[in-house]
Formats: C-alpha cells, sequence, structure tokens
C-alpha cells in the first residue's frame, strides 16, 4: 500500500475565505450564549468582514495565482469583487441593526447567514472549477432562501422564501445538467482546460456541448433575474425583509455575475459567436420587460426589482464585452449599482415605521417638503440608477457602452440607451410624488443613526465614483 | 454483454421515471421514485461507478426518501391530489412552451445525430471504486470537498432556523 | 468486470426467492380456519380503520432534514475509511477540519434545541 502524497493547499490564496468562514462559526455560536441584546453579534461580523477584505490582498502584488489544480484563482476580478461582497454585506448588517430592532426579529442567525452567504460568494469570484462554481451557487442560495424567509410570522415573507426556493432549486437544476454536458463533452470540469481542449478543436459531439451552454445560460439566468427567467424576482424583493432585499438586490447578483462571467468568457469564449447572441437576446428582453414592468408598478420595492432586472439587461452586456473592458466594466457596474441600491434601501427603511412600511409610491409623496435632504438623496439615487451624469450610474452606463462598442455591438448600445431613456419615466415618477404631490397623512419616520450612515455610504459612493471614477477604474482594469 | 444489462435497466427506469410524474397520489409518486433511485444505482454499476451506486441508494432511495415522505404527509393532501386544476390561460402558455420545448429538442437531436462520437475510452476496473473516489477527494478535489462543509453547515442552521417551531 | 457482480446476484435472487417462498409456504400449507375476531388485526386498542392521511407535525420535517445532512457527512466517511492509511497525516487533518465544520452545526442545532422534540 503505497502512502498517497499529499496535495498542496495555498492558504494564502483562500485566506479570505478561511477568515470568513471562522467568524462565521463564531458568530453562529455565540448567538447561542448571549440574550436577546446582538449587538456583538454586530460588532463580531462587521470585524469579520473587515478582516476578510483586508485578507484578500494576502497575495500581494503576484496575481493572478492559481491554486488547489487550477479550481481557484487569486485575480483582479476576484479581489475586486470580493471588496464589493464584504462592503455590501456590512451595508446589509448595518442596514439591518435597527430594522430587525423594529420589526422585531430577533434571529441571531441572520447574522451568521449573510455572513456564510459571503464566504459562498467570495468562493463563486474565484472559482474556475464547475464544481466550486456550483458549490459557491448553492451556499449563497441556500443562504438567501433562508433570509428571504426570516421573518416567519409574515406570509409575505414565507411566500418569497417559498418562491425563491422553489425556482431556484429548478434553476439549479438546468445549471447542473448545463455543467454535466460540459464535462461530459471535454471531460474536464477546469475552466482552463475547457478552453483549452476547446481551442484545439478536440471537442467531441459539439451540439451536446452548445445544449449545456444554453442549460448554463437559463440556470445563471435564473440566478441573476434575467428575463425570461425573472418571475421570482418581484415577489421576493417585496416579501423578504427590507434590508434583505438590497443585499440579494448585490451581492449574490455581482457574485452570479462574476462566475457567469469567469464561465463564459475564460471558460468557452470559442465558442462566443452562439452564446454572445443567445445572451444579446436576453440582455434585450430584460431591458424590455424589465423597463415596462416598472412603469406598471406602484410599490416601491416591486418597483426596483423590475428596476433591477432592467440592470441585469445593461450588466449582461458587459459579460457579452467579455474582453478586459468588459470585465473592467462589469466590476464598475456592479461597486456603483451596490452604493445607488444601499442608499434607496436605507431611505426605505428610514420611511417606514413599526407595523408600517410605507412602501407604496403615494407615501412618498410630499417627502421633498417634510424632509428635503431625504428627498434630495432619494432624487440622487434615482437619477444615478437612470443614468444621469455626473452620477455614478452614468460612468457605469457609459463604461459598458464604451466595452460593447469596442467589440462591435452597435445595435445593443443604442438599445440600452434607448432603454435608459424609458427607464427615467419610472424614476422621475418617484421624484414626482416626492415634490410635486401633496402628502397624504403626517411622516413618522424612524430616524435612526446607523441607517442614516449607510444612506449617506451610498451617497458618497454614488457622487464619488460619478465626479472621480478615475482611480477606481484603474483598480478595476489594472 | 454489458448493454444487454444497460437496455432492460434503462427502460425500467424510464417507466417508473413516467410513473412518477402520471402516477394519481403522491404517495404512489414516491414510490416510484425509490425504485427509480434502484434502477439508476444499477446503471451507475454498469458503468463502473460503484461508490456513486451505493451513495444513490444510501442517501435517495434511503435518506431524501424519508424527507418526501414526511413533507407529503405535512402537506396532508387529501383528494386535492386526484386532479391537477389546469386554468384556461395556463393551459394555451403551458402548450405554447411544450411544443417550443419539443421543437427545440428536435433541433437538438437533429443536430446530434449528425455528430460522431468517440470510441468511449477503455475505464479501467478500478474506476469508480471507493478507493478510487478517494484519492482523488482528497488529493485533486480537497478544496470542494472542505467547502462542501460550509455548505452542509448553512444548510444545518438554515433547517433550524425555518423549521424549528419556537425561536425566539 | 460485471462477473464480479455474479455473487450480488445470486444474493438477491436467494433473498428474493426467501421472501417470496415464505409468503406462498404460508398461504399454501398453513390452516384456514377463520372467525371474526381472528381477523381483527388487534384484539383491543384503537381502532384499526383510520384514513392513512394523517397530518404529521413539522416536527419531524425537522428531524429528517438533519438526518439526511449527517447522512451526507457520514458518506463523506466511507472514502476516508478505506484510504485512511495510505492518506496519512493530511488525510486525518482534512477530515478533521471536516468534522470540526460539521460539529459547529451538530452543537448549534443540539444548544439550539433542533434535537428536542418539545
Amino acid at each position: 500500500m503505497e502512502p498517497i502524497t499529499a496535495p498542496i493547499i495555498d492558504f494564502t490564496s483562500l485566506a479570505p475565505v478561511l477568515v470568513l468562514s471562522v467568524f462565521a462559526m463564531m458568530v453562529l455560536l455565540v448567538d447561542l450564549f448571549i440574550g436577546r441584546n446582538k449587538s456583538v453579534l454586530v460588532f463580531i461580523s462587521l470585524v469579520g468582514l473587515l478582516c476578510a477584505a483586508v485578507s484578500a490582498f494576502a497575495k500581494g502584488t503576484e496575481i493572478p495565482v492559481s491554486s488547489f489544480n487550477g479550481a481557484y484563482i487569486v485575480d483582479r476580478l476576484s479581489i475586486f469583487f470580493t471588496m464589493i461582497f464584504c462592503m455590501s454585506s456590512a451595508l446589509a448588517i448595518l442596514l439591518a441593526v435597527e430594522y430587525n430592532k423594529r420589526e422585531g426579529i430577533r434571529v441571531g442567525e441572520y447574522y451568521s447567514l449573510i455572513l456564510f452567504c459571503t464566504v459562498g460568494m467570495i468562493v463563486l469570484a474565484s472559482a474556475t472549477d464547475l464544481i466550486m462554481i456550483f458549490l459557491g451557487i448553492e451556499i449563497v442560495s441556500i443562504c438567501l432562501y433562508v433570509l428571504a424567509g426570516i421573518r416567519r410570522t409574515d406570509p409575505k415573507s414565507n411566500e418569497a422564501a417559498l418562491k425563491y426556493f422553489l425556482l431556484g432549486a429548478f434553476a439549479t437544476g438546468f445549471l447542473l445538467y448545463g455543467m454535466t454536458l460540459l464535462y461530459g463533452t471535454t471531460g474536464s470540469v477546469k475552466l482552463a482546460t475547457i478552453a483549452q481542449l476547446l481551442n484545439s478543436g478536440e471537442v467531441l459531439a459539439q451540439p451536446l456541448m452548445l445544449l449545456g451552454v444554453v442549460l448554463l445560460v437559463i440556470g445563471f439566468g435564473f440566478k441573476v433575474a434575467a428575463v425570461p427567467f425573472h418571475m421570482w424576482a418581484p415577489d421576493v424583493y417585496q416579501g423578504a425583509p427590507t434590508p434583505v432585499t438590497a443585499f440579494m438586490a448585490v451581492g449574490p447578483k455581482a457574485a452570479a455575475f462574476a462566475a457567469f462571467y469567469r464561465l463564459f468568457a475564460e471558460g468557452i469564449p470559442e465558442l462566443a459567436p452562439t452564446w454572445q447572441m443567445t445572451l444579446s437576446i436576453v440582455a434585450v428582453f430584460s431591458m424590455f420587460f424589465g423597463n415596462l414592468g416598472a412603469i406598471m408598478q406602484t410599490n416601491i420595492k416591486r418597483l426596483l426589482a423590475f428596476s433591477s432586472v432592467s440592470h441585469v439587461g445593461y450588466i449582461l452586456i458587459a459579460v457579452i464585452a467579455k474582453d478586459t473592458l468588459g470585465s473592467a466594466s462589469l466590476m464598475f457596474y456592479m461597486l456603483s449599482y451596490a452604493f445607488m441600491i444601499f442608499g434607496i434601501f436605507g431611505i426605505i427603511i428610514i420611511l417606514g415605521r413599526k407595523g408600517h412600511e410605507n412602501l407604496e409610491l403615494e407615501h412618498y409623496s410630499g417627502l421633498g417638503f417634510k424632509h428635503p435632504l431625504l428627498a434630495l438623496c432619494m432624487t440622487m439615487f434615482m437619477l444615478s440608477l437612470g443614468g444621469m451624469p455626473p452620477l455614478a450610474g452614468f460612468v457605469a452606463k457609459f463604461y459598458i457602452f464604451q466595452a460593447a462598442l469596442n467589440e462591435g455591438f452597435l445595435w445593443l448600445v443604442i438599445i440600452a440607451v434607448l432603454n435608459s431613456a424609458i427607464s427615467f419615466y419610472y424614476y422621475l415618477k418617484v421624484i414626482v410624488f416626492m415634490y410635486m404631490k401633496e402628502p397624504i397623512g403626517e411622516f413618522k419616520i424612524s430616524l435612526t443613526p446607523i441607517t442614516l450612515f449607510v444612506v449617506a455610504v451610498g451617497i458618497i459612493g454614488t457622487l464619488e465614483l460619478g465626479i472621480f471614477p478615475g482611480p477606481i477604474i484603474f483598480l478595476a482594469q489594472y | 454483454m454489458e448493454l444487454l444489462i444497460f437496455y432492460p435497466l434503462a427502460a425500467f427506469t424510464v417507466l417508473l421515471a413516467l410513473g412518477v410524474v402520471f402516477n394519481n397520489s403522491p404517495i404512489g409518486s414516491a414510490v416510484s421514485l425509490i425504485a427509480m433511485m434502484l434502477g439508476l444505482s444499477g446503471i451507475f454499476i454498469v458503468l463502473h461507478a460503484h461508490f456513486l451506486a451505493v451513495l444513490q441508494i444510501i442517501i435517495y432511495a434511503g435518506a431524501i426518501m424519508v424527507l418526501f415522505m414526511f413533507v407529503i404527509m405535512l402537506l396532508n393532501l387529501k383528494g386535492d391530489d386526484k386532479a391537477w386544476k389546469i386554468r384556461e390561460r395556463n393551459l394555451y402558455l403551458s402548450i405554447m412552451t411544450g411544443v417550443m420545448v419539443l421543437l427545440a429538442l428536435y433541433k437538438m437531436i437533429d443536430k446530434v445525430l449528425d455528430t460522431t462520437f468517440g470510441e468511449g475510452a477503455d475505464v479501467p476496473d478500478t474506476f469508480g471504486t471507493t478507493v478510487a473516489v478517494g484519492t482523488s477527494l482528497f488529493t485533486e478535489y480537497v478544496l470542494p470537498f472542505e467547502i462542501a462543509s460550509i455548505l452542509l453547515l448553512a444548510a444545518m442552521v438554515g433547517a433550524v432556523v425555518l423549521a424549528k417551531t419556537k425561536v425566539d | 468486470m460485471l462477473e464480479q457482480y455474479l455473487g450480488v446476484a445470486i444474493l438477491m435472487a436467494i433473498s428474493c426467492a426467501i421472501a417470496i417462498g415464505m409468503v406462498t409456504a404460508t398461504t399454501l400449507l398453513g390452516p384456514k380456519r377463520s372467525f371474526p375476531d381472528k381477523d381483527e388485526p388487534f384484539e383491543c386498542g384503537e381502532s384499526q380503520i383510520v384514513s392513512p392521511y394523517q397530518r404529521f407535525s413539522v416536527k419531524f420535517y425537522l428531524v429528517a432534514v438533519l438526518f439526511i445532512l449527517f447522512d451526507i457527512e457520514a458518506v463523506f466517511l466511507f472514502p476516508w475509511a478505506v484510504l485512511y492509511q495510505r492518506l496519512g497525516w493530511f488525510g486525518l487533518i482534512e477530515m478533521i477540519v471536516f468534522l470540526l465544520i460539521l460539529g459547529v452545526g451538530l452543537m448549534y442545532v443540539w444548544v439550539r434545541g433542533g434535537l428536542d422534540w418539545e
């Protein structure tokens, strides 16, 4: 019986995952032994996220580094996305502190689940292996199913969790089937090997592989909520507790896009003509249906859900563009989107109070007179989402369009610009409500410091990325 | 020789899978599913994946089916399960979707039929044994193995959060 | 390679034969004197004819889910147990890390009361 040689384990590459897993378990266990006051959990979680963010740079300047037989990579994309994840999870935790207290959600697992979810997201952004991508997606999804339904006494929350779970599990099936076909035709789960085999034309049974690619598009389409796989998004966004909705719209979506990009642009670039066409159609549909759906909504969370569907359309263009600029614009877009979304949801939380979440658009009427500063922030976020210069949304869109133009997708850019114009209709509708309608009833808002802090972070980020995008673009590109 | 075993097994499995779909009572469906899992595990054996075949029985036919049964008992569908209520609007949509899927499948099969498949690689007898699986699990795939434990942990937390009757 | 399974096939055939044989043998050989009291499965206790559709408590569900999770965990132990001599120290460490992570889960479930029936 000859011994088996030990595999090489690269701990420095894995540092953020290790750190965050340890902290997540710590939060889980500490929660068991403390009383009803969960502030210490918040503190541990935030420290953990900070440590994870710092440890993402453990590799120093020697990136990109591939480890674990090509299953895990530390490169520009993964580090940048790890930063986005840590930030968005931290903001989601901060948003939840006062919200949970107000709405009586006394579940300490909230924090550990967000940390576990972040572990999954980091794995997803760094995975270059189909198995790792699958595991990452599963960790993220399972945490999200639970988080969506964490308000157990609220039927809406239950509905959100159940819908998300059923459709998500179904989508996972598609994803797994797609991966199986990819593996079956190439005999490898490593993206690098698959790309190499495709490049040298050694892949037998190409049609089967194409079927696999189509199934992958369906699976990822569900996870990022692209049309026609977006049906779950409005209900889930509406039913989930507001901080979870904000989290869901940013972190996990960014993670899914990171894996999406890696799989398609790095794993199967040879098949680009085929999947670029498919994704273009999905992107165009997402933009149109997202915007048209949003126009008809009266509930702010549903409106934002449809708006996020249309944003998925824009972001897909970055995946389609696939070269360096494509990945850089993807990173920049997700970062600016994170600031905008957390800012908006912060304001939504402030406007609600115990038992009355005030989610209808008419509850916003007259906000401009009563609380001009809040209304101003909301206006800026809305304009930024629409893509108004000089705010972050504009630069992000501009950047994506540039990437698409470089690859010769002029028609896609034209459609996207048209859609941005349409989207202003409903973003402006919110602003019209705030400034041009009489208030219905009194505003009883919950101005709480931590939530205000999140809004401030959102505003600063939106302005900074809009006015001085240079440094971040530099980080994203080089 | 292997094909002689494979085809009856595959036919048996497909038939039982159809049984799952067309059975009128949920319990009947679940029992068909168990039998189908057994068929699948037989197919794994024909494919030299012995360890997987055993797992299929332990995990699917054993543990997961128990969960299915509990859920069926929990939902306690009485009589409502006899006929699926189909809404008219959905009926047209379903037919449309079905036709589209069939067309797509036809196109796919049409294309696949033209492709030449290589001769299957010769698989050594030890290909799917516990030893072989373990060796790659603990060396090449050690990272997915450890990450899987995080996944299980997250699932455990989720199950307790959602299903524990008194969380306070 | 399929010859290896000959033993398994024979075993299955014999066990099926015994099961079927027992049932046939009792029906053929057993005395058949029936009267109402004997036909009852139990002579006392609960009423025997009830609907099988009893609603189960959600508690069963939690037990079943936890069972699956720990079952999957146990499955990972099989290949390690077969290989542990050849894997040496690193295999042991890998397994300890794996079990520690799930041990945290077990501790959580335990303290949280997931294993209590009430």
